[in-house]
Order: C-alpha cells, then sequence, then structure tokens
C-alpha cells in the first residue's frame, strides 16, 4: 500500500506544479512533510539543500530521496514514475495539439495567472526554511534564535542579491562558516 | 536540415538521443531552463535534428506544462526525434543521472547527518539555501510587481495570505489560479473575437 501512497503523493507533485525551477517544493513540502510523516522539517530542509547540490530537477531528486527511505529501491522508481507521469501524458498531447494548431495563447494565458501564485507559494515554502534555520525548530523567540544561522542568511542573501555570487559557492560558503563558526564559538 | 550530415540507421539515433540526455542532465546544475540551453546547443547547433523555432516553442511548451522543465524538454525533443519511443529513451536518459546519484546520497544520508561535522556543515548550508529561496523569490515577485497589472499582483498577495496565514491547500490555490486563468483567457478570445 505504500507503493499506492507514494505513487499518488507524487503524482500529485507532477500534476500541480507548473512553472519549473522551485514551483514543485511547496508541493512536496505539502504531501511529505504535512499529509505523510515521511520527513521532518528538518529532513526535507536537508533534501532541499542536497537538490540543490546535485543535478536535476528538484521533484526527481525529491521523489527518489523519499522513495528510497519509505521502501527502498522500488519506492524510489514508483515515486519517479509518479512525478512524471502527468508530464509524460500532459505534454505528449500538449506536443500533438501545438503541432495542429501552433497557438498556444491560451496555455500562457492560464500560465501568466499561475505565476504570481507560484511565486507567493515558493515565498511560503522558503520561509519554513528560514524558521527552521532561525529557530532550529523551536517556538519562534527571541532566545532561541540561532545568531549563526542567523547571519550566514543576512552575508548570503547580500552577496547573492547585490553581487551576484553563483548560488551553489554562496552555500559552501555557508556550509564551511556553519561548520567552522559552530566549532569555534562554543569553545570561547 | 543539414544535408552533409551522414544518415544515421535509427539505432544509432536512438543511441545519440539517450547518451546526449544522459550527458546533459547528469551535468546541469541548476537545473530548469538551463537545461533548455544546453538541449538547444546539442539538437539544433551539433545535430541539426531540430530546428531553432521548433526549439524555442519546445521550450515555451515545456515552461508552460506540469513538471519538471528538464522532463517536459525530453518529451518534446524525444517526440520529435523519434516518435514514442524516441520520447522513452529521452525520458529515461534525462531521470537516471539525478535518480543515481539521489540514491547514493541516500543511503549514506542517516549516517552522514547523524555525524557531527557533517551536521553542521548541512546546518550552514541550510543557511545559505534559504537565502538562494528568497534571492529567487524576490527576482520572480519583482517580475510580477513589475507588470504593474492589478490582478497579478493581488493573485500573488492573496495566494500568500492563503497558504501561510490560512492553510488552504497548496493544490486548492494553484487550482482556482488555473480556474481564474482559464475563464479569463476565454473571455479575452470573445473580445477578440468581437473586434
Amino acid at each position: 500500500m505504500i507503493y499506492l501512497q507514494l505513487f499518488i503523493s507524487f503524482l500529485q507533485v507532477g500534476l500541480f506544479s507548473v512553472g519549473g525551477g522551485y514551483a514543485a517544493m511547496p508541493l512536496i513540502q505539502n504531501q511529505v512533510v504535512e499529509l505523510h510523516p515521511w520527513l521532518t522539517l528538518q529532513e526535507f530542509t536537508d533534501l532541499i539543500t542536497i537538490a540543490e547540490m546535485t543535478p536535476g530537477p528538484i521533484a526527481v531528486n525529491s521523489a527518489t530521496f523519499v522513495g528510497i527511505r519509505i521502501a527502498g529501491i522500488p519506492g524510489a522508481i514508483i515515486a519517479t514514475l509518479g512525478c512524471i507521469t502527468p508530464a509524460l501524458i500532459l505534454v505528449s498531447l500538449l506536443a500533438y495539439v501545438y503541432k495542429k494548431y501552433r497557438d498556444i495563447s491560451v496555455l500562457q494565458n492560464v500560465l501568466a495567472c499561475l505565476r504570481p501564485v507560484v511565486v507567493a507559494l515558493i515565498l511560503g515554502a522558503g520561509l519554513s526554511i528560514l524558521s527552521m534555520v532561525l529557530f532550529d525548530g523551536q517556538a519562534p523567540t527571541l532566545n532561541a534564535v540561532d545568531w549563526i544561522g542567523a547571519g550566514s542568511f543576512v552575508v548570503a542573501f547580500i552577496l547573492l542579491r547585490k553581487f551576484k555570487w553563483n548560488p551553489i559557492l554562496t552555500m559552501c560558503l555557508c556550509g564551511a562558516a556553519g561548520l567552522v563558526l559552530n566549532l569555534l564559538i562554543p569553545a570561547v | 536540415m543539414d544535408q552533409q550530415q551522414q544518415p544515421m540507421t535509427r539505432a544509432a539515433r536512438l543511441r545519440a538521443l539517450f547518451l546526449s540526455t544522459l550527458y546533459i542532465s547528469a551535468f546541469t546544475f541548476g537545473g530548469g531552463f538551463v537545461i533548455v540551453t544546453f538541449m538547444k546547443r546539442k539538437f539544433v547547433d551539433e545535430l541539426h535534428w531540430i530546428d531553432e523555432q521548433e526549439m524555442l516553442d519546445m521550450a515555451a511548451l515545456a515552461q508552460s506544462s506540469p513538471g519538471a522543465i528538464a522532463v517536459n524538454a525530453a518529451i518534446l525533443v524525444g517526440w520529435n526525434v523519434d516518435g514514442l519511443l524516441g520520447m522513452i529513451v529521452a525520458v529515461t536518459g534525462t531521470i537516471i543521472p539525478p535518480m543515481v546519484i539521489l540514491s547514493v546520497i541516500s543511503f549514506f544520508y542517516a549516517a552522514f547527518a547523524s555525524n557531527v561535522y557533517v551536521a553542521l556543515v548541512l546546518k550552514g548550508m541550510q543557511a545559505g539555501v534559504a537565502a538562494v529561496i528568497l534571492d529567487v523569490v524576490c527576482g520572480l515577485g519583482g517580475n510580477v510587481l513589475k507588470t504593474k497589472s492589478v490582478v497579478y499582483i493581488a493573485l500573488m498577495v492573496l495566494a500568500f495570505v492563503a497558504s501561510f496565514f490560512f492553510d488552504v491547500n497548496v493544490i486548492l490555490i494553484i487550482l482556482a489560479a488555473a480556474a481564474f486563468g482559464v475563464v479569463r483567457a476565454l473571455f479575452q478570445l470573445k473580445k477578440e473575437a468581437r473586434q
């Protein structure tokens, strides 16, 4: 039954993530953290970190990772199949329609309305990862703030936004900073 | 199409398609639209299987359809090169690298994450990931604001309030926006027809 659950969950991720990139992230979080007890928010955040560092779409990366952890290699294959099945059907259909009519204006109109909504949903998922960084999963109070995490976040954000740093390089720098600062500071 | 190109046998073409998608998928970090530019270089400039206009249309289609852009683009390129079999070959080539890499990582993850040093590095990187995501959101959100369209900005604000403060299901929000988009598109088509 777990295979069916995995398949259906990732089918929904594949079906409703429109616009690529991070669009799948809020949907994956909804399925694997909120609706099913498959990953904790901590593990989900690790998963996004790993997905960011490796090639391939976030949806396929997540399906493999969650599938293996829940039901081994068959789980990974079934979850991945689930997340690409809607595209296999819909995109093939669209390719056919496009060949016939050469017009995708309705589709693009719908996409134009979806884009702002997807941005808002990604912001929500991003904020939950940020709260993980700032408060380490505890209640958000000033005492619980992880200042090393908060500082790294602010520096990384400025490097990315103002100085257009490479995202992978920025994340590696944050990883190194996290290791060094956390080892040094308690010793002081 | 390049006339000088030696005609390939079907098996050779499928093998080239598989190896190309495998290679592109294994070495494309950042995913999404980046992969489309790599595909253009390979299939349009190098192999001459697809012409440039078709590739641009495919990129638009891949982006406007549900699912990962890389997989969608592979489906379209595959159909174009060799029908159903081409599609299966291209998609397989595209999903093998991330599946193999993530399988290896997830086997080591438990041991990895319980190691103090690795946990500290991961924790540090999470701050970076949060920054990367919010940087992307700022860029995308800025583009929405730049349209100066009341409709788009209202949609963005409404979606955020609904999901973040009222915990409305993500899928419901997407469906509502899609339905709104369909109605709006139909209205516009009607208006154009009347003119």
